[in-house]
Formats: structure tokens, sequence, C-alpha cells
């Protein structure tokens, strides 16, 4: 069974992320580029159950890490292979800087038919741009089912299966394989890859993928190889969060329900 | 509160320090600057979660976390150094001087136990047979076990040669009486590498031609064998987190089997078995007083005095510069000796002392002067600080005191050996 994970490198959000407002886009530059927490907690749930697998004989699970981002990101790559992947594929292409979230689902779409999966994990929206739309996307444009949202994960040879939230209770879902999923924050921690896990990284293959070499995986799905004069969605205006004021404190000496009341209602808050 | 710069420059050192150590070291593999950064970023992440945020509960409660060092092993911090095929992570003392300083921003008294650790499992290694090897690593090296150094004795600290615990020849056994004192992780440990005499004579006397460090031998002792007992726990300065204390052997029978190397070789395994503990001690050092250095700098932009925040002062600024210049001087002279270990340099003992005496009296400084800059706050437990530099104090005075260091370089200066 062949496992492709969905792995994001993201600003990290421990440090500023900066917006460029010529560009609109993360100033990549700005902070360390880390995986995203919850592709990190996908890759470690998927990695699990191939070592469970594994050792139980159920059979031999190949776990490969796939992501779409910028060439300079490839450590975080490595990183998902020192945790334990077999192999990593980085679709990198200059073409795609700022690609829109479509743009990108039709390409990641095109390199998963590349690669051929039984199943694809992703997590369920990542701490950079937050759509969160991304899996179901491509289980759209792949023709699969599509499980979202999963805090747990079963798989066995021919189905994945899984509980989800919703307001009312706790749903359980299956999906035959192939399928789509997409995993939240509840997965389990990722482990910390080990020394020997990091040297190995570099001995496993990690392939670079440009457009180019999706041609006919794009057209299979009946998109174009550029995305040239109709731009589908163009970004108009990017400002910076203005920085944070200091907050009013009232304090009560008798009139800060009315106080209160007037500072809501002249902020049109009441 | 970390300060973003300084990964740039640790991964851009790291970087040089590679292109400068071209010699790959033996055996071993070569780390790239990517790789080292990535081993860094790993180690950090460790430290980060598992280490800093405990560090001062740990001190106040004097709680060796095994289960944490458990944790460590996993991800081969257990034997950095040691060969694969028993489970060692197979890397150079360039790597590992990078990962003890990592280890020790979290908390310097586990960092240099992992160290302590690592030098007895690193000795096993190159100094045990194949068969040796195979019996105790596997559980030494993922941490499973831990592991002790017994050299010190109350008639033998500086003067190693002086050790008097004997180790009778009865049979196919040996059997070791004597004390050793100040034993890191005695008591919790499961294996204790003891350097004791033979070469004695019939009547219980020193063969003349034995004395001192020629008639010295290592042995592998377990904790479970009979004759094996523990004094109190040493109430410390510092160094809360791990535990010290005396070992007794009475009449503790050993196997030959278990001897380390050949008879008379023990001062030889004990000082090799030095040399790279002493990169251990130098580099948590150095990454104690960055961990200082770094709440320092954003200490002195927070507070103010006399209206202004103290980062305005040029006095705290000149501070601040020597601080980083000392710093950075004892990480390049760490690493040259860490080069010639690897190298397997005939001076590499010599840089080794050179570069412990020197990154364990600087980290002091900038820890203490960390804690000048701090004020009255810095004299408290809850700012970490008074730790660090209790932490620190020691390191300047075991694995071969400054004084003893300085003995080694200055031989070696005036040609004498
Ligand atoms: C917390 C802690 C943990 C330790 N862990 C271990 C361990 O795990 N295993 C182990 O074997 N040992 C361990 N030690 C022992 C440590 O290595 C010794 O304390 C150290 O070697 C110094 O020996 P000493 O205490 O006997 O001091 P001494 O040798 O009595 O020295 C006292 C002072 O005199 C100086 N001095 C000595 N001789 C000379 C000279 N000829 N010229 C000038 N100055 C001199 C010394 O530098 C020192 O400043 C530990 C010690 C401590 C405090």
């Amino acid at each position: 069974m062949k496992i492709v994970v969905l792995v994001k490198p993201v600003p990290d959000t421990y440090g500023d992320r900066v917006l460029s407002l010529e560009t609109g886009l993360a100033d990549r530059a700005a902070s360390e580029t880390v995986l995203d927490e919850i592709t990190e907690r996908a890759l470690e749930a998927v990695i699990r159950h191939a070592e469970e697998s594994a050792k139980s004989g159920a059979g031999e699970v190949e776990v490969v890490a796939m992501t779409m981002a910028p060439a300079d990101s490839q450590s975080t790559l490595r990183k998902a292979l020192a945790m334990g992947a077999a192999s990593a594929v980085h679709i990198a292409d200059e073409r795609l800087a700022g690609a829109d979230l479509v743009r990108t689902a039709e390409v990641l779409a095109a390199a998963l038919r590349r690669a051929g999966a039984d199943l694809i994990v992703a997590g369920n929206g990542s701490t950079d741009g937050s759509g969160g739309v991304m899996p179901s996307m491509l289980a759209e444009l792949l023709e699969l089912p599509a499980a979202t949202r999963l805090e747990t994960i079963e798989i066995t040879a021919d189905a994945v299966r899984g509980t989800r939230e919703t307001d009312g209770g706790t749903m359980t879902v299956t999906a035959a394989l192939p399928a789509v999923v997409s995993v939240t924050e509840r997965m389990p921690d990722p482990r910390f890859p080990a020394l020997k896990g990091i040297m190995g990284a570099k001995k496993k293959p990690l392939e670079v993928v440009a457009l180019d070499d999706l041609s006919a995986e794009l057209e299979g799905l009946g998109v174009a190889l550029d995305e040239t004069a109709s731009a589908r969605s163009i970004m108009v205006a990017a400002t910076q969060r203005p920085a944070r004021e200091a907050g009013e404190i009232i304090t009560d000496d008798g009139t800060a329900g009315e106080r209160i009341a007037a500072f809501l209602a002249d902020r049109r808050l009441a | 509160m970390t300060m973003p710069s300084r990964t740039e420059m640790n991964r851009s050192e790291a970087g040089q320090a590679e292109a400068g150590a071209s010699q790959p070291s033996q055996g071993l593999s070569e780390t790239s600057a990517e790789e080292r950064a990535a081993l860094v970023e790993a180690v950090r992440d460790f430290a980060d979660a598992r280490l800093a945020p405990f560090a001062n509960q740990r001190d106040a409660d004097h709680e060796f976390p095994v289960e944490t060092l458990c944790e460590a092993g996993q991800l081969g911090l257990g034997a950095i150094c040691v060969r694969e095929d028993v489970g060692g992570s197979g890397l150079s003392r360039l790597d590992a001087i990078a990962i003890y300083e990592e280890l020790a921003r979290g908390d310097i008294a586990v960092a240099t136990y992992i160290s302590i650790h690592n030098m007895v499992v690193g000795m096993i290694d190159a100094e045990g047979t194949d068969e040796q090897r195979r019996r105790w690593l596997p559980q030494l090296t993922d941490m499973s076990e831990l592991a002790s150094y017994c050299l010190t004795e109350p008639g033998a600290g500086s003067d190693a040669a002086a050790v008097a615990t004997t180790a009778v020849r009865d049979g196919d056994d040996y059997v070791l009486t004597g004390t050793k004192q100040f034993i890191s992780g005695a008591g919790t440990s499961a294996v204790y590498v003891v350097m004791a005499r033979t070469g004695l004579t019939d009547d219980g006397g020193v063969d003349p031609a034995q004395r001192g460090s020629r008639g010295m031998t290592a042995f592998v002792v377990p904790a479970s064998a009979p004759g094996l007992s523990f004094g109190a726990e040493e109430q410390k300065m510092g160094w809360h987190a791990q535990p010290t204390r005396a070992v007794v052997l009475d009449g503790v029978r050993v196997p030959a089997s278990d001897r380390l190397g050949e008879e008379g070789e023990g001062f030889g395994i004990a000082m090799r078995g030095l040399n790279g503990g002493r990169l251990g001690i130098a580099a948590a050092s150095i990454g104690g007083a960055q961990f200082a250095l770094e709440r320092t700098v954003a200490y002195v932009k927070e507070r103010a005095t006399f209206g202004q925040p103290l980062a305005t002062r040029q006095h705290v600024q000149f501070e601040l510069a020597d601080m980083e210049t000392e710093l950075q001087a004892a990480r390049a002279l760490l690493e040259r000796a860490a080069a010639k270990l690897d190298a397997k340099a005939p001076d590499a003992p010599v840089a080794c002392a050179m570069a412990k005496r020197f990154a364990t009296d600087a980290g002091f400084r900038v820890a203490d002067q960390a804690l000048q800059l701090h004020g009255g706050y810095g004299y408290l437990h809850e700012y970490g600080i008074e730790r660090v530099v209790r932490d620190l104090r020691v390191h300047r005075i075991l694995e071969g005191s400054n004084e003893m260091m300085r003995m080694i370089v200055g031989r070696a200066v005036l040609g004498e050996r």
C-alpha cells in the first residue's frame, strides 16, 4: 500500500510572520520555515500505521511525503524523511509562486496521479493560509471519496475509517480506498526525529518535480499547464495588520456599566 | 525569547567549522552543514519541549529525569559517537558538541549527565572486545540503562593515578575493594566502569614496577554485583537534576571477561575517555551560558532604570559584546579540539584540555555577568539565571580541574610529556 501524506512548509508560528505588502505573499525570509504542525501529526499517524503494519506482517506500507513549495524549503521534507517517510516528492516551480487554492489543488492532483496513491492524507488546515478546502478539492479533481476532519484514523487493506466531530456529536465515517482524508490536530504528537534518521534522510529519494513534468497528468485532468492570461483570482490590496493599541481599563466607580455600554455603542458593537 | 539571529550565526559557523575541519572522522560519517543544522534543530526541539520547561523545577526538586533520558535515548542521544552496529548514532565529535550545547541550553545538569553517560558508553565501544560491546552496549545506547564513570576516590582526585581501590585476581575473577567518590548517576546507573589497582604483590603491597598510572585496570561492573553499594546523595551547590554518590566496592567479584582492555591499561582508558568527556562539559558550559545570555538580551531591553532601558547604556552594550565574544571564542576553540579528536591528532588531548579550561571559565563568567545584569531578579530562582551559575560552577572542577588542564597545556607548551 502506498500512502501519500501532503505536508506543508509554513512560517514558524513562534516568530512574527510578515506579509510582503508588494506581492501580498508571505515573506518567507522573515521567519524560519517549519513543517506545519498538523501535517507533522498526520505524518506521525501514518508512519505509526506503517510501522505497526510491518511488525504484524500485515504488509508493507510505503509512506511518501509530498509538498508543493518554494525550492528553498527542502529542509522540511528532509525532516519528514528523518521522521520515517520512505521518500519525498517536492513540486517546485517558479511559475507556481502565489498559486491560489484552485491552482494548487490542480497541481497537487496531477502529482498525486503521477505518484499513484492508495490513500492521501492531509491536514484539515494549515497555520499560514487557512483555506481548509484542499482535501475536498483534491478529492473532487481525483474523483475519490473524501473523509475530512478526522480525529482518529484507522487504515485497513481496502478502507480508511475515522471519527469526526460535528455540532451534535461524533460521526464514524468509512471510505473505500483509494480515498482522500484530512486529519485534525488531535492526531498523535509527532516524534522527534532520531539522529540516525536525520543522517539517513539524505540517502532517501527526494524527487523534485517541475510543472512540465506534470504536463500529461494536468492534461488528463483537463487543466492548463500554465495559468497564463486569465488568472482566476487577483490580490487587489494587502495591508499590514495595524499594531494593537493598549486597551482601555475601566475602573468601577459606580458608572462602569454605563461607560462600557457607551464604549460598545460608540463602536457599533451593541 | 530566543535571539533569532543566533540560529543563523550557529548554522553558518557549523558550515565554516565543516570547511575548516576537512578531515573526516574515522569510521564515522561526515556531516554536511545542512545535516548539522538538522541535527541541531531536532535536538533543540527536544530540549525546548522536554528540558527547558522543567529545568527550574527539577533543580528545586532534585529530580533526576530518568524517563526523559529514556526518551533522549530513543533519539540516539545516549551514544552519539558510538558505532551503529550496537545502536550508536555514529556521529562525529563536531556533531556531538553542537548537540550538547543545545541540550544544555535546556538543562545543564541533564545535558552533562548525558555527556557522562556517552563518555562511558564510548569507552566500552572503543576499548571493549566485540563480545563486550554486544553484551553491554545495546541497553546503554538507547538509555534504557544508564552508566557511570568511577575514577575519583577520597585520596585520588586531581592525582588520579593515586587510585587505591584494589582488584585482586582470584581464579577467573577479580575481587574489587575500595571507595569511589563523587560518582555522577551512582545509585541509578545500571553499569559502572571502575578504575582499580592491579599489579599487587602476594602480600597485598604494590609491585614497584606497577606504581601510579601503570598499575591501573578498568572493569565493567553491573549494579547488581554483590558487594556494590552507594553512599547518600551528596548535597551540592548545583547539578541538582542528577545524583552524585559514593560507590562502595566491598569484595565485588568481577569475572575477568568484564575487564576492559588489558591489565595496566586502565589509566590510559580513563584518560582517553576524558578527552571526549571534556568536550561535552565544555559544550554544556557554552550552552548554559548561551541561555543566560539570551535571557539577558531580552531582559535589558525590557528593564528601564533612570527612564531608559538598560540596553541603551554603553556599559551594558559592552558587557553584552564581551559575553558574546567570549562564547564565540570558546566555541571556536572547542570546534578545533573536536576536529582534532575526530582526526585522532596526536595533540588532541592538549586541544581538549585547552578548550575545556577556556570554555568552562568563559561560560561561568558569562553566566555570572548575566546574573549581574538581571540585578536582584537574577538572584531569584524563578529567573533561572542563578541555577545556571550554580550548575556551571562545577565544570571548572570536574573531569580534570582547570588547574590540571593548565598542567596539560603547560607541559605541552614546554615540550614535556
Ligand atoms: C558534582 C561532581 C560530580 C563528579 N562526578 C564524577 C564522576 O562521575 N566520576 C568521577 O570519577 N569523578 C567525579 N567527580 C570528581 C571530580 O572529577 C574531582 O572532584 C576533581 O577531579 C577534583 O578532585 P578533588 O575534588 O579531589 O580535588 P583535589 O585534587 O584535592 O584538588 C583541590 C584543588 O587543588 C588544585 N590542585 C590539585 N593539585 C594541584 C597541583 N599539583 N597544582 C596546582 N593545583 C592543584 C585543584 O585544581 C583544585 O582546585 C565529580 C565531582 C563533582 C563535584
